[in-house]
């Protein structure tokens, strides 16, 4: 497959009064033409500061100190802002997570529906509106030409991260960057969004970045999965690997406390105990460890590098190492083992 | 046996319209019935602008009702007057635990403060030394650190901070909590600690909630009961796994049919559901109960067929 995108060994840092927070510390991860990958982790793990490297769009007091984002094998990070222009809501565009913020509510959507084609493409208003109302239906918004002039006050939630969708999507990008773009919306909203995300996406052959924090959602539409803690990857493979073969226990933790619909409600929910760490003073080992009820003694002593569990999956675990003793994972994580196996067969069968 | 149990509240016919007579008006909550239990989680969910915090506003009297009957213990609550002595006795009773944990705290108030408010306007714990040791005792039930009292917020975590609010409506013993999304903010690792935490302080002191939300997954584990809104209108009512093995209300159905589930095979099969509401609100329509213990807004016809 090609890679279109590729992110080396990212450090990025935000100088604040309190001192220097490391959120991200070390992260790599490749991007497929045509793919979809989910980035999961909670909020504070550095997901949504991973993507606005990409896009250069990190606040004042960020500084990147080490890494690289290669765009096509050039690398962003040596871009000048007038490069990125040219870049941003053209090749990569990004939707934000929050749609009552994310639209200027003194603008007629035509206009901001138009907005990228007039910076990026010489062509007129008028073509650009056109432009504009194709894709406005494309996103489903019912009846786009009476609705051009409407500003986004008269829209709903929903149609609002449509048109936000359609933005960024007006001039056909390479990659298509989604910042929990359905957190803020009701599941059967959430539900419409995915599945227009996933039929534009055949239509228009985007790759995605999804961020989320919702694993039902990512199992809905990812096709890899990378696991995300304090700044750093923890797991990442195919989303069958993530869901049904999971090796970090962070992972196991997050899967494990998602309530499932046949849960026996006289028992407690497993959670994870504790909170994450605080990234003025990163911890030296697997930063996971203190709230890790399998972490061994090295967890808290070195930071475990990546183990191949196969093909497309690693995972960040001393666990995986050959000497490491044998755990047994929760109960729920086992079943998932259970339906990997029977994957594996029909797969194979 | 349901009719022994007895109701800690019951909600007769709530209107609750915004802008009324004017161009705007909003019928919020639109003839909505139903009661809860003494010691029971009832669950109520829908989309935003449903009515469902509306509802809850409108129970603890943050609303004043445009017509209907609430009752707690036995007693209308719906019109007694803000500031009056019955008001203040019956706030005692009822609390509320806000969605954002951000939002809900006092940046410019202590901890100690922000949890002694109630215990102060209603006298109980007066002198300093009893008062602290209340406070104490309330972070220690939910898992705080009661020598954090002299904390402000933003030195707290989101769930951290839910605690608080947690440990403030605790304050002053109250029997009834409406739960406003108390959960929706927080991250996945932490809504299950959480959500651990309400379930054991109910079970420890006898408490009722009313738990507002509209995660479903969480909502079908806290709930005894689950009541679906829908515009305004209580579509569906039943026990929590009656809602979800047997739903009859097409806009449940479709609901839970959105739900996204953790499991990719499940979410390759999943086929969702429509509602299509042109035909669910007609004058025929009504709440009636079609099953012992299941509530549905339906006409007689349906309803004759379902028994």
């Amino acid at each position: 497959m090609d890679k279109i995108l590729e992110v080396n060994d990212l450090e990025v840092n935000f100088n604040t009064y309190n001192g220097t927070v490391h959120a991200i510390r070390g992260v790599s991860f490749d991007l497929n033409a045509g793919e979809t990958l989910a980035i999961v982790g909670e909020s504070g793990s550095g997901k949504s500061i991973t993507v606005r490297s990409i896009m250069q769009l990190l606040a004042s007091n960020s500084d990147i100190t080490n890494g690289s984002i290669k765009y096509h094998g050039d690398d962003l990070l040596k871009k000048s802002d007038k490069e990125m222009d040219k870049i941003r809501g053209n090749k990569i565009s990004m939707i934000f997570q929050d749609p009552m913020t994310s639209l200027d509510p003194t603008m007629t959507i035509g206009k901001q529906v138009a907005e990228p084609l007039r910076i990026h493409k010489n062509i007129s208003k008028k073509a650009a509106l056109k432009r504009a109302e194709e894709v406005l239906n494309l996103v489903g918004i019912p009846n786009a030409k009476g609705r051009l002039n409407d500003y986004p006050h008269q829209f709903s939630g929903g149609q609002r991260q449509r048109i936000v969708i359609a933005i960024a999507i007006v001039d056909y990008p390479e990659i298509l960057i989604a910042d929990e773009p359905t957190t803020a919306l009701d599941v059967t909203v959430q539900a419409q969004i995915i599945d227009l995300l996933k039929e534009l996406q055949e239509k228009i052959g985007t790759s995605i970045i999804f961020i989320t924090h919702d694993l039902g959602v990512v199992a809905g539409i990812a096709d890899r999965v990378a696991v995300m803690y304090a700044g750093r990857l923890v797991e990442y493979g195919n989303v069958d690997d993530i869901f049904y073969n999971p090796q970090h226990p962070y992972t196991w933790g997050l899967l494990d406390s998602m309530p499932t619909l046949d849960v026996d409600e006289n028992q407690h929910l497993n959670s994870i105990p504790g909170t994450p760490p605080n990234l003025l003073n990163p911890p030296k080992g697997d930063a996971f460890a203190p709230r890790n009820k399998y972490a061994l003694e090295i967890d808290l002593e070195e930071q475990p590098p990546f183990f191949k569990v196969s093909k497309n999956h690693y995972a960040a675990t001393w666990l995986l190492h050959p000497d490491a003793p044998k755990v047994t994972p929760p109960a729920s994580v086992q079943r998932r083992f259970d339906e990997y196996k029977k994957l594996g067969e029909t797969n194979n069968g | 046996m349901a009719d022994q149990k007895e109701k800690i509240v019951e909600v007769k016919h709530l209107k609750q319209y915004f802008n009324i007579g004017k161009k705007n008006e909003v019928k919020a909550i639109d003839d909505v019935s139903f009661y809860i239990y003494k010691g029971e989680t009832l669950g109520l969910v829908g989309e935003s602008g449903s009515g469902k915090s509306t509802t809850g506003r409108s129970i603890i009297r943050l609303y004043s009702p445009t017509d209907g009957e609430i009752l707690f213990e036995g007693q209308d609550i719906s019109k007694i007057k803000n500031h009056s002595k019955n008001m203040k006795k019956f706030r005692k009773e009822m609390q509320m635990i806000f969605q954002d944990p951000y939002a809900s705290l006092n940046p410019r108030m202590k901890v100690k403060d922000i949890i002694s408010e109630g215990l102060d306007i209603h006298g109980i714990a007066t002198g300093k030394e009893e008062r602290e040791e209340k406070i104490a005792e309330l972070l220690d039930m939910v898992n705080l650190n009661p020598e954090h009292m002299s904390r402000y917020p933003y030195e707290f975590s989101g769930g951290q901070r839910q605690r608080i609010g947690i440990a403030r409506a605790l304050a002053v013993d109250p029997q009834f909590i409406i739960a406003d999304e108390p959960i929706s903010a927080l991250d996945v690792s932490i809504q299950a600690q959480v959500v651990n935490l309400l379930q054991d302080i109910q079970k420890e002191r006898g408490l009722t909630y009313l738990f507002i939300a509209h995660d479903l997954s969480m909502v079908k584990y806290i709930s005894d009961r689950i009541a679906v809104m829908y515009h305004g209108k209580i579509v569906e009512l039943a026990s929590a796994d009656e809602i979800y093995d047997n739903p009859l209300h097409s806009y449940t159905k479709s609901l839970l049919s959105a739900i996204p589930i953790p499991d990719p095979e499940t979410e390759k099969k999943r086929t969702r559901i429509d509602f299509d509401h042109s035909q669910a609100f007609t004058d025929q329509h009504s709440f009636r109960e079609v099953l012992p213990g299941h509530f549905l807004y339906c006409t007689e016809e349906e309803a004759a067929n379902i028994k």
